[in-house]
């Protein structure tokens, strides 16, 4: 386990200077002067020279890059040229957001999805089956804004029952929180959901026409233990690897659905940053949830090291 | 329990309940269409963060529902005989949030910091500006260069907001994330893309038109999310309500809707002197061509299918109701047969060229309607849908042949003029160097006297009709909604919400 572990981590540092690189380089094919765009609608020369200045825009690429890293290594990802507050300070303000909502979002993907999946797969080809099936048709051709939109009209505006938009922190209201986290949570679960099923139900099919399926049934053990015990745990692997996968996109900011809801996570402040040309704010908030992407997957390897017996050998 | 104690309990349960109500009702919430720029008035770029600056920093002017100019922190201003000093006479006893005098040197301080600061965007607007007497602590006195007209609309706009100088010297260039001014209200906190928050301001000189306790700015990107917000009472207000939402929110005694028209125009640029692209530009290259164009368009028509009727058809960078429009230079009506004239007399058959168009839904809708109608004069206009930036990017270096383009507007015309269609300026993408356009343009500036202005302003509007860099084609109503239950909203077209005054029923 031990050296497993230092063989992934130190994997990490080649992949993550390339990770830098990729970020850095890619911004930098973004069309339009980034001076121009930020020196807002009167464009004032001055501004714009200031800018350029300010931001190191006239040095080479290299040499950007360089500015850029040093700042990084020390831990200062940089100032947000909009809203003049440290990257950092942003970052520490919508991490929390982003992963209650990711946190909530996986929570009831999982709970949907793998239930979904099992009863799919145990009661093959049945009325169940079809409708399971439905439902994951529907999470899946579904899009997301529609579905907040709608969600909105009738919980919100309709009925009265739920905020339609904003975020409370759970610090300061926990009723309140839910509240207005339930809707987004539930539009980004729910397409989660659907992929998750699917999976997991070809996954059991598989695992349940195994031979040491068939054995356990001979042994006599109950319905409840084979699905359970023995076949769920062996078609969790690529469960974990697909949710991890699906936990890290959430964490990197579920644009449309903080859009619709307006919840201050990543995702917004993203978008708001690429369009703005606000540089500082989407490298570092990409260099992170990149970062916490990577974090993830070796957690989920981890996670197989676990599960799986056979990698332990 | 007796029946009496019950009944005392009740009427205590419904006062609490309604004194709770009227503690909610203090807080007044609008929602934004998108997230505010920096909350320093010297650094800030955009219009939603001027939305935001008239609850938390006066002006030393201010303008009224028709564009006049009235008092704010300044309770009265003088021009001097050649016009070339302005003098202002301060309001006394004005506290910033910080408990510091706003006095004259406090306005000297502020009107510097905007000229001098690295970064500023008030440079430009206060350039004219050469140096700032105090003349007595009340008095302060504004020396210029040359006369200059739109200096009275500059002090009521962003470069005429005071900041306390004991705070911006001690926050430097980070004085946005904490502003303190004297407006009613201070600074409390901002959660980027999610709230903004002031409170009242107990010291506020005009303390006594102020109504709320509080005052919330939220950023809702989406119309129909910020409107569903309002309909479920999350919002009191909101701003940029979409055209196609007015019916059914005046359908709704709940909510009222406010209009008004812009002091911006939506229009199209044409590339007739910047780069190559002019001369390989049919509408560059040839008056006719554009004149042709023009006639090829029903801005009436354009209004009601981009716009759903809400905007005013216009054809100069003021609109039509504006009191320095140009009288002899009506919008001219569509005429097909002209335009197919024109375009045979200037030898052009079925000219082609692109209109770069930023992404937004009216902009995408004003582009499709313009190549209907072109087209039956001819015109093979092809549309380039290109994110804004990069739109404004092509527009900069002359990469375009025609561009939708919006401008926010300014309260004086020259705002909508200067930038756009003098030699050389920033914003004139057009390449527009035209020696009487120039004249009028620097004469309507340097004169104060509104009827001699007015004859400058109506020259400009002359030359640029013929010439036709920019084809103006409508200006945008503002739209607001809020719940009925408030009142006190002033129609005032800078699109700006003054708080003073707003209550709740």
């Amino acid at each position: 386990m031990g050296r497993f572990l230092v063989r992934r981590v130190a994997a990490l540092v080649p992949t993550l200077f390339l990770v830098s690189i990729l970020i850095f380089g890619l911004q930098q094919l973004l069309p339009g002067d980034p001076a121009v765009a930020m020196a807002g609608e009167d464009r004032d020369p001055a501004s714009i020279a200031y800018l350029r200045a300010k931001f190191h825009l006239d040095d080479p690429i290299p040499v950007r890059y360089g500015w850029w890293l040093k700042g990084v290594l020390h831990g200062d990802l940089g100032d947000s040229v909009r809203i003049q507050e440290p990257v950092t300070k942003l970052i520490a303000e919508k991490l929390p957001v982003t992963l209650e909502l990711a946190g909530l979002a996986m929570a009831i993907a999982l709970t949907i999805g793998i239930g979904a999946g099992v009863v799919s797969a145990a009661l093959r080809d049945t009325r169940w089956d079809y409708a399971v099936n439905l439902f994951a048709l529907w999470g899946l051709s579904m899009p997301n804004f529609w579905l907040g939109i709608l969600m909105i009209l009738l919980f919100s505006v309709k009925l009265g029952w739920l905020p339609a938009t904003g975020y409370v922190s759970p610090w300061d209201d926990l009723r309140g929180n839910l509240a207005t986290m339930i809707m987004p949570a539930f539009v980004l679960g729910n397409a989660i959901a659907a992929v998750l099923m699917r999976h997991t139900r070809s996954a059991m099919l598989q695992v349940l026409s195994a031979d040491y399926i068939r054995t356990a049934r001979a042994k006599g053990l109950s319905a409840r233990t084979v699905l359970l015990r023995h076949a769920l745990r062996n078609a969790l692997i690529p469960i974990i690897t697909l949710g991890a996968l699906e936990f890290g996109t959430l964490l990197s900011g579920a644009v449309l659905t903080e859009q619709v809801f307006s919840i201050p996570g990543f995702g917004k402040l993203i978008v708001d940053a690429v369009f703005n040309r606000d540089y500082s704010v989407v490298q570092g908030v990409v260099l992170f949830t990149a970062t916490m992407y990577i974090l993830l997957n070796l957690l989920a390897d981890v996670a197989y090291f676990l599960v799986n017996p056979r990698m332990r050998t | 329990m007796t029946f009496r104690s019950r009944i005392g309990h009740a009427a205590v349960a419904v006062l609490l309940a309604a004194a709770s109500f009227a503690c909610a009702a203090q807080t007044l919430r609008i929602g934004l269409a998108e997230d505010p720029d920096v909350l320093d008035p010297t650094l800030a770029r955009t219009f939603v963060g001027r939305l935001v600056f008239t609850a938390t920093c006066d002006k030393l002017l201010d303008l009224d529902e028709k564009l006049g100019i009235v008092p704010q922190l300044a309770t009265g201003y003088q021009w001097s005989p050649d016009f070339k000093a302005l003098t202002l006479k301060l309001r006394p006893n004005v506290l910033f949030h910080d408990g510091e005098k706003m006095d004259a040197a406090a306005v000297k301080y502020s009107l510097e910091r905007h000229k001098t600061m690295a970064g500023s965007n008030r440079r430009g607007e206060l350039a004219p500006v050469t140096t700032i007497d105090v003349v007595d602590p009340l008095t302060v006195r504004l020396n210029l260069k040359e006369p200059f007209a739109p200096l009275l609309a500059v002090l009521a706009d962003r470069a005429g907001m005071i900041v306390s100088p004991k705070a911006a010297q001690a926050a430097g260039d980070k004085f946005g994330a904490h502003p303190v001014c004297a407006g009613p209200f201070r600074f409390v906190e901002r959660v980027a893309q999610d709230r903004i928050v002031f409170e009242r301001f107990p010291q506020y000189w005009n303390r006594d038109a102020i109504h709320f306790d509080k005052v919330v700015f939220l950023p809702i990107v989406d119309s129909t999310v910020r409107l569903a917000s309002l309909k479920s009472g999350q919002l009191d207000l909101i701003e940029r309500l979409a055209p196609s939402d007015v019916k059914q929110v005046k359908s709704d005694s709940r909510f009222e809707v406010l209009r008004m028209v812009e002091i911006g125009y939506q229009g199209i640029t044409i590339n007739i002197g910047k780069g190559d692209m002019a001369q390989k530009n049919p509408l560059g290259r040839d008056p006719r061509v554009r004149e042709a164009f023009e006639l090829s368009l029903d801005r009436d028509a354009i209004v009601q299918v981009a716009m759903d009727g809400e905007a005013m058809p216009g054809n100069q960078w003021v609109a039509p109701t504006n009191s320095w429009y140009s009288r002899g230079d009506p919008i001219p009506k569509r005429d097909v047969n002209r335009a197919k004239a024109l375009l045979k007399e200037a030898g052009v058959t079925n000219p082609s060229f692109t209109l770069v168009t930023p992404t937004t839904s009216d902009a995408q809708r004003l582009a499709q309607v313009v190549q209907a109608m072109a087209k039956e004069a001819g015109f093979d206009v092809k549309i380039q849908s290109t994110e804004f930036s990069t739109s404004l990017d092509m527009a900069d270096k002359g990469q375009f042949e025609a561009y939708v383009l919006a401008w926010s507007g300014r309260s004086d015309p020259d705002g909508n003029l200067f930038s756009h269609l003098a030699c050389k300026q920033p914003l004139n993408y057009s390449g527009t160097c035209d020696p009487q356009l120039e004249e009028a343009i620097q004469k309507q500036r340097a004169t104060v006297e509104p009827a001699q202005r007015q004859k400058y302003f109506d020259q400009a509007a002359a030359v640029e009709s013929k010439l036709r860099p920019i084809l103006y084609l409508y200006h945008r109503h503002l739209l607001f909604a809020y719940t009925s239950r408030l009142v006190g909203l002033r129609p005032i077209p800078d699109g700006m919400v003054r708080i003073q005054g707003l209550r709740m029923k």
